[in-house]
């Protein structure tokens, strides 16, 4: 009887885990896999093959597109990194109480507000006709309208942006937990600052570093909106042509392979960089 | 010994908002000597060697280490190394690694790394530790990694901030003989601070008693027991029965006082004589209390008390006694010489006057 009370509330707890792997992780990933080895014959008729996939090599639109994704999401998740440990580090160790909290909250404010909104600030900053634009003019530095949206660094300031936070949160985490002695030890034992930093703080830092990189990585290869807002119809990203398969040209077939292809992509650089920085998946997610 | 020695500081002060939290300290630390700061918690001592170690900077006075001002010098670029407290091994390094990386930072290449590393390691008694991880260790293995970590680099002045504190009773016995052993071995000059009066005791050339950010006294260990030169060294420094009475006469270094019970009493005064007639403490230490009236001496002074216990604790039993409401503690012998005593029991407990010391209270 005790027993199998206790097998039944396991099971009772394990199924809303069951039910959104199984449904909104398996069951698609397994749908798309499957439907990206179809080949259309005819309105009808499916074949299998590896036609899709054979595009995407052959066409150099497709895996440019892809390179040039994954190492611009690659230079953002650094560029976030260099950017957050500083803040991460002050918020840590120097903030003090209060202020600990309050800089904490303007770091999650951005938060509240949507994807698009956030996106929408950039584009009031930086378009022709936008605040930055019009301050160069008044400034006398820009004799018109200058246009600084539609470009490479104009994405990667947005993705750094709705990253900022994810790659804060576990680098603040790891650094409070550091021991304000180990600095000093370091510099005692005649380390300079840039010595104490390598040698001391990263490595403690690691597992934050780590799984800060692999979420802001993710997100930011997975992004649509902000590389398509600000990047404009030239922004070239993977996800803009998974879209487009999609739903423009109505191409599931296309459009599933180009899916798993960025499902492998993200997956190998991850493993890459958790092997390349000694660090496992258990470790670092705690 | 003056500004050419390990370490002199003239008149250090350290402010935080009024309050002085090291205040005119001055010290010197001739070469090779094992100098302890004693005092209570929030005396000032940590501070003072954050001073010495170069992570905080002093308000006013100098620090001078064989001959060179450190005022001015950052904690990496100083000949001064320190064990914390709590350690601070890096955990991200193997034990070699965390012994290495001073050497590294040194330029030592690293061949020489890795002899000056096994060497370090055997003098601590801990051979071919070198791969081993901080967290595997032992307490006391950690703490002579730690110590194998600054010793190593050969610095002039080694600081320790309390380091046995986290060790178990029967270790921290054991280590303090040990770390008495190495640093004469090494000859290196150890700055070391505690709350425990018994780790300096057994280790110190010198001690200094520390209290509200000033030095009360610094002196050898027997000298601070046999000689305390204020009431709170007296009570600070190993155990002390105190008696509260006025000082009724004075003759040559002999100081007669009145307890409030009217029996009368005397002991040497200390450095100050107070007026006639002034409340003045009487120290005296459990070992210098003769139990009975036998062997009693004309000169001594005697108290009728009435036994409230006695504690057996091996060579450090003590019988606790009431006399006119005040608690004294008279060491029981062990060798059989001691009376058996029952709860209730009259004594009288005498001394040597000698033995005894008075003080105002609350002279310096």
């Amino acid at each position: 009887m005790n027993a199998s009370a206790g097998r039944l509330s396991l099971w009772l707890l394990l199924t809303p885990f069951l039910l959104w792997i199984v449904l909104l992780v398996l069951v698609p990933h397994l749908q798309m896999l499957r439907v990206s080895f179809q080949v259309r014959e005819s309105w009808d008729t499916l074949a299998w093959g590896l036609e899709q996939y054979q595009n995407f090599f052959t066409e150099s639109y497709y895996w440019r597109t892809f390179v040039r994704t994954g190492v611009m999401s690659l230079f953002t998740t650094f560029l976030t990194l260099l950017i957050a440990f500083p803040i991460a580090w002050y918020i840590a160790r120097l903030a003090r109480g209060r202020a600990k909290g309050l800089l904490f909250l303007a770091c999650l404010v951005p938060f509240w507000a949507s994807e698009l909104v956030r996106t929408y600030g950039w584009m009031i900053l930086l378009r022709e006709s936008g605040l930055f634009s019009s301050w160069l003019q008044a400034l006398g530095w820009a004799d018109g309208p200058v246009e600084m949206l539609y470009n490479d660094v104009a994405v990667i300031i947005g993705l750094v942006y709705n990253g900022l936070l994810f790659m804060v949160v576990p680098l603040v985490t790891t650094l409070d937990g550091m021991d304000e002695n180990l600095v000093e030890a370091g510099y005692d034992l005649g380390g300079s600052h840039l010595t104490v930093l390598r040698e001391v703080v990263v490595p403690w830092a690691m597992p934050g570093i780590v799984s800060g990189c692999i979420v802001v990585f993710m997100l930011t290869l997975g992004s649509y909106l902000t590389p398509i807002l600000m990047g404009g119809k030239d922004s070239a990203w993977f996800t803009g042509q998974i879209f487009t398969q999609f739903i423009t040209r109505f191409n599931w077939e296309q459009g599933a392979a180009l899916g798993v292809l960025l499902l492998v992509l993200s997956s190998l650089i991850v493993w890459l960089g958790l092997k390349l920085s000694g660090q496992s998946l258990r470790k670092v997610m705690g | 010994m003056g500004i050419e020695s390990d370490l002199f500081c003239s008149n250090l002060v350290r402010r935080f908002g009024s309050n002085a939290a090291v205040d005119h300290v001055s010290l010197d630390v001739p070469a090779g000597t094992f100098f302890s700061i004693l005092g209570p918690s929030g005396c000032g001592k940590t501070t003072l060697l954050r001073l010495l170690a170069g992570f905080d900077r002093p308000d006013e006075g100098d620090i001078h280490i064989r001959g060179a001002r450190m005022n001015d010098v950052p904690p990496n670029r100083r000949p001064v190394n320190m064990v914390f407290q709590h350690l601070a091994l890096f955990p991200t390094m193997s034990v070699g690694d965390n012994i290495g990386y001073g050497l590294k930072r040194q330029k030592v290449p690293a061949a020489e790394r890795r002899t000056r590393i096994a060497r370090v390691l055997e003098q601590v008694g801990l051979p071919g530790m070198e791969n081993r991880n901080p967290g595997e260790l032992s307490g006391g293995q950690r703490q002579r990694v730690a110590l194998a970590r600054c010793l190593v680099l050969e610095p002039t002045l080694l600081l320790l901030d309390e380091p046995l504190g986290a060790l178990d009773l029967k270790l921290r016995e054991q280590m303090k003989i040990e770390l008495k052993h190495l640093q004469k071995a090494f000859g290196t000059t150890f700055v070391y601070i505690t709350h425990d009066q018994s780790e300096a005791m057994v280790m110190s050339d010198q001690v200094a008693v520390m209290k509200d950010g000033r030095f009360d006294q610094v002196a050898p260990p027997e000298e601070l027991y046999r000689e305390p030169a204020t009431p709170f060294v007296a009570g600070f420094v190993g155990d002390n029965n105190r008696l509260t009475g006025e000082l009724v006469a004075v003759q040559d270094e002999l100081a007669e006082l009145r307890l409030d019970d009217g029996s009368m009493v005397r002991g040497r005064l200390g450095q100050s004589s107070p007026p006639i007639g002034e409340r003045v403490d009487l120290f005296i230490r459990p070992e210098s209390l003769v139990l009975g009236g036998d062997a009693l001496r004309p000169d001594y002074s005697a108290l009728r008390a009435s036994v409230t216990a006695t504690l057996f604790d091996g060579a450090n039993s003590r019988l606790e006694a009431d006399s006119a409401g005040q608690t004294l503690y008279a060491r029981l012998p062990q060798d059989g010489s001691a009376p058996r005593l029952r709860e209730g029991a009259g004594v009288q407990l005498a001394w040597d006057p000698m033995l005894a010391r008075v003080f105002a209270p609350g002279a310096a």
